[in-house]
């Protein structure tokens, strides 16, 4: 029973920084701009995420400063692809090498530091509950954050007028322009907002879910988390689901790891990556009737004056 | 006041031109700012990354060992590029190259196997890099799933099976737990065009890359199908050329010359299968190409200039303290530069000084 509490504690875990990266750009590519560098900007929000916290010894600072790099990274993005029409595709890449190389940089001072990671929800008897306590009331607040950040999301997407023009945006910039809505500047915030949950996700590796900082510790989990937005549809509520399954398929080839099953461990690492693929596959097959993705996805927008 | 774009009536040739320079000009004055910031020296960094590599014969041969899967990578990825199929898993097809090019070095190894060797593991290396390439290129045209994200999720999936192979089946039982393959025989390994020198026989077949990318886009109907596919879709349909026959074809291309340029880096500079044989040579690819405005006679020029900047950043790591990671940092800044200048040849850039509602209103 304890086995199964902590394989559930730790999937909660290893799902909430793809599960924030994806909420990120799950907005970012509802307004029309697909940013393919979250994996930089995760990566450089890991790195400030972490030096802010150990400079300050707060977490909460720590979050902040791995929020702010996210989103000046994402202005980067905005800059080239928004400002000068930039293939997005091919800046999202620059982005992603620049922040790697960047993080390199900015963590060469902290290797091999530590600090106390984030705590944990403590509440007097609730959490002692057996086997639902700490699932439900015992984890560190950035869980909580990101499924509260996707409610929010959906509510914004969905139930508000900001969120509806942001759609029209990236469904048909050329209408939304033509009804006089700013569309490079709905843009910006949207990406802009990519770049916080990007950088805020990195930031939750070093801060709770290894109290240390590694060069290249996101190991592709920016990328999962842009291939989670086509998993879920574009849909915020899918995209629980899905990083929740990413999350399971990490640990559990952690935890077959550690039984020794006889299987090189290098295979079961290759597992979440190899789950990706076969997603993209599977649920691109099963949508030939129609592309569930934003219309304008991707596509370079200069207003016409 | 407010910079507006405006679409020039067609491509701009001196921008185009001169594009690729302006970027490397103000990634240098960026270098220098950050050097400033490191508290290191601008003029004396400068000159150890760009001047010093130039001056002696060694270093001169480590730059062209370096440029060599630059080049051939990147000559591949510039007609997925061109054909508007993004390959990004470059470094996975280049390790699989390796590996199954190593898989004949293994077991031929204390043989008296002839010199067939080497040819077959060359010709294995770019078939297993092809085939690697050809998985998310079938993704796409069959199912339609993203070649951006499959390509990428495959350099993982590459990186661990070599991990493996060299941590377990194919390790150097002498090699004291290393973790690497014994060093490769004679007959298994590149030959060096100089008596004890770095330069290799992949140098060459390099350049002869070169040289049929630029025949097979400038002379042939592949090239002009894969560049109309990429410019203009709708026209390459009305043209009835078949988009996704040319995924696949410059997909198994890009795949094959990674996969070769991984063989070769792996029976020549390196000399045994280990892990870290590519310090990202794949992704630094994607700066050569977009550098060498994906042009084959661009990229060897740009494949040069970037295996310079990874000979500069060494030195600049031995001789002033400068951190490996400024290469990259200096590579991605590059790169931004590059596609900022590359906007230019479409675009001119305009101040106008009054707010936009204004000016509809005025209209």
């Amino acid at each position: 029973m304890e086995l199964i509490e902590a394989i559930i504690l730790s999937v909660l875990a290893a799902s909430t920084p793809l599960l924030l990266a994806a909420t990120g750009e799950l907005v970012a590519e509802r307004s029309g701009v697909l940013n393919l560098g979250v994996e930089g900007m995760m990566i450089v929000g890991a790195a400030c995420g972490f030096g802010g916290a150990w400079l300050t010894g707060s977490i909460i600072i720590g979050a902040l400063c791995g929020m702010l790099a996210g989103v000046l990274m994402s202005l980067l993005f905005a800059a080239m692809a928004l400002g000068l029409a930039v293939n997005q595709v091919a800046t999202g890449l620059a982005l992603t090498i620049f922040g790697v190389g960047l993080s390199g940089l900015i963590g060469a001072g902290f290797v091999g530091e530590r600090i106390t990671p984030a705590p944990h929800l403590q509440i007097p008897f609730v959490t002692d509950i057996p086997l639902i306590g700490r699932i439900l009331f015992g984890e560190d607040g950035f869980v909580y954050l990101s499924l509260a950040l996707v409610a929010a999301v959906w509510w914004f997407l969905y139930r508000t007028r900001a969120g509806l023009i942001l759609r029209a945006c990236g469904d048909n910039h050329v209408s939304a322009h033509a009804l006089g809505y700013p569309v490079l500047k709905i843009r910006m915030y949207a990406v802009m907002f990519g770049g916080a949950c990007a950088g805020l996700a990195g930031a939750y590796l070093p801060l709770a879910y290894t109290p240390f900082f590694i060069p290249g510790m996101t190991a592709g989990r920016g990328w999962i988390a842009l291939a989670l937005t086509v998993f879920a549809s574009w849909l915020p509520g899918r995209l629980v689901i899905g990083a929740y399954l990413f999350g399971a398929v990490t640990i559990l080839q952690l935890h077959a790891q550690g039984a020794g099953i006889g299987i090189p461990s290098q295979f079961m690492s290759s597992l979440p990556y190899l789950a990706t693929v076969i997603v993209l596959v599977l649920l691109s097959r099963a949508r030939t009737g129609g592309s569930t993705a934003p219309a304008a996805l991707g596509t370079v927008f200069v207003p016409d004056r | 006041m407010q910079l507006i774009l405006e679409k020039r009536a067609e491509r701009s040739k001196t921008v185009a031109l001169v594009s690729p320079l302006i970027a490397i000009g103000l990634t240098i004055v960026t270098m220098t700012i950050l050097f400033m910031v490191l508290g290191k020296n601008p003029i004396s960094a400068l000159y150890v990354y760009f001047i010093v590599p130039l001056t002696d014969g060694y270093s001169l041969q480590e730059i062209a060992v370096k440029a060599t899967p630059l080049v051939m990578i990147a000559i591949g990825l510039s007609l997925c590029y061109l054909a508007n199929a993004w390959n990004i898993g470059a470094e996975g097809q280049f390790l699989m190259g390796a590996v199954a090019g190593s898989w004949i070095a293994v077991k031929t190894q204390g043989t008296e196997a002839g010199h067939w060797v080497l040819p077959a593991m060359l010709l294995l290396g770019a078939v297993a890099g092809a085939l690697y390439a050809l998985i998310p290129a079938i993704c796409k045209v069959r199912f339609g799933a993203s070649e951006i994200l499959t390509s990428l999720m495959l350099v993982y999936v590459a990186d661990l099976l070599l991990d493996y192979l060299v941590r377990g089946p194919w390790r150097d039982p002498q090699g004291f737990n290393f973790p690497t393959t014994a060093e490769f025989d004679p007959v298994a390994t590149v030959p060096t065009l100089i008596e004890g020198g770095r330069l290799h026989l992949g140098s060459i077949l390099a350049l002869i890359v070169v040289a049929a990318g630029a025949v097979l886009l400038g002379k042939t109907i592949k090239g002009f199908e894969i560049r109309v596919v990429g410019a203009a879709p709708r026209a390459a349909r009305f043209g009835g050329f078949n988009a996704n026959q040319l995924i696949l074809l410059t997909f198994a291309i890009s795949g094959a010359l990674a996969g070769l340029a991984g063989i070769i880096e792996v029976a020549g500079p390196v000399g045994h299968l280990q892990p870290g044989i590519s310090p990202g040579y794949g992704f630094t690819a994607i700066i050569v190409a977009f550098l060498g405005r994906l042009n084959p006679i661009g990229i060897l020029i740009a494949g040069l200039f970037l295996a310079l900047t990874f000979i500069g950043g060494e030195q600049a790591q031995i001789t002033m303290k400068i951190p490996l990671d400024v290469t990259k940092v200096f590579q991605g800044i590059l790169l931004f530069y590059v596609l900022a200048c590359d906007s230019l040849i479409l675009y001119r850039f305009r101040i106008v000084s009054s707010s936009p509602q204004v000016a509809r209103g005025a209209h």
